[in-house]
């Protein structure tokens, strides 16, 4: 697999989240992504912001337009050194928060990407990829 | 910050939301509507979001409130213009926008605020009627 072009952005702020949809939107236009998979990640990529923000306390997002064979992808990393989720399998389920969200931030993610890699821990931060294929349904 | 402009329209309130909305304009809109359907004495709320190419869970759930507070001050809210791929991914996302009413176009939002708030409240078996 080779990264044909990265570029990474701080997620602070409600505006930075702004910064993140318009990075991610021209980075998966230039990959050529339906306005359907455009439209999905960079949903994902606001929900995965956020959760940076209100829970993580700021982060930095990467993104990373992939080549393997013949498909083309675009790969989001979210990378925190917040506390960590300490229930993930709970984080994932709908519904749940423990701010004032709706609770559909990791899940709906999840949902809305074709891959999805988490890894966190107590004091440990959080790293959460995403990957969403052209045509990958 | 910026501020999304309220259109008032006779008994109705107009909003077209033309940016990318962060969080917190999107929570001030919500206060700004609230605030201006008691002020004006508004019936109805008409949202065109046509401009926008997302929609995630906040913004979503800000709509969703809109319509809930509106609808506890007495008048109704009407989301236009919602682009199919935002359709497509709100379904996905996991967020249904219970309560939140829905039309193709502006057009067709007034022409459903109109027939909700001119549709008389009909009157109960038990009222008293003069002969």
């Amino acid at each position: 697999m080779t990264i044909e072009k990265s570029e990474s952005l701080p997620v602070r702020s409600g505006s930075e989240v702004v910064a993140v949809r318009h990075l991610v939107r021209r980075f998966a236009v230039d990959l050529g992504l339906s306005l359907v998979e455009q439209t999905k990640i960079v949903t994902a990529a606001s929900e995965l912001a956020r959760n940076m923000v209100d829970y993580g306390g700021g982060g930095t997002m990467r993104a990373e337009a992939l080549i393997e064979g013949a498909r083309r992808g675009l790969r989001l990393v979210f990378d925190d050194q917040g506390p960590g989720i300490p229930d993930l399998d709970a984080a994932l389920r709908d519904g749940f928060t423990t701010g004032n969200g709706m609770g559909l931030g990791l899940g709906g993610a999840k949902r809305l990407s074709n891959e999805f890699h988490i890894r966190t821990g107590p004091g440990e931060g959080t790293t959460v990829t995403i990957v969403r294929w052209k045509g990958g349904s | 910050m910026e501020r999304i402009p309220i259109l008032k329209m006779a008994r109705f309130l107009l909003v077209s939301i033309q940016v990318d909305m962060d969080d917190r304009t999107a929570l001030m809109l919500q206060d700004d509507l609230t605030t201006q359907i008691v002020k004006h004495r508004a019936r109805g709320v008409l949202i065109d979001i046509s401009s926008l190419d997302v929609v995630d869970s906040f913004i979503g759930r800000m709509l969703a409130n809109t319509a809930a507070m509106a609808r506890i001050l007495d008048a109704e809210t009407v989301v236009v213009g919602m682009q199919p791929s935002v359709a497509i991914t709100l379904v996905e996302l996991g967020l249904s926008l219970t309560g939140v009413r829905s039309a193709l176009n502006v057009e067709r939002g007034m022409e459903l605020l109109h027939s909700i708030v001119d549709t008389p409240v009909e009157s109960g078996p038990d009222d008293d009627r003069e002969e």
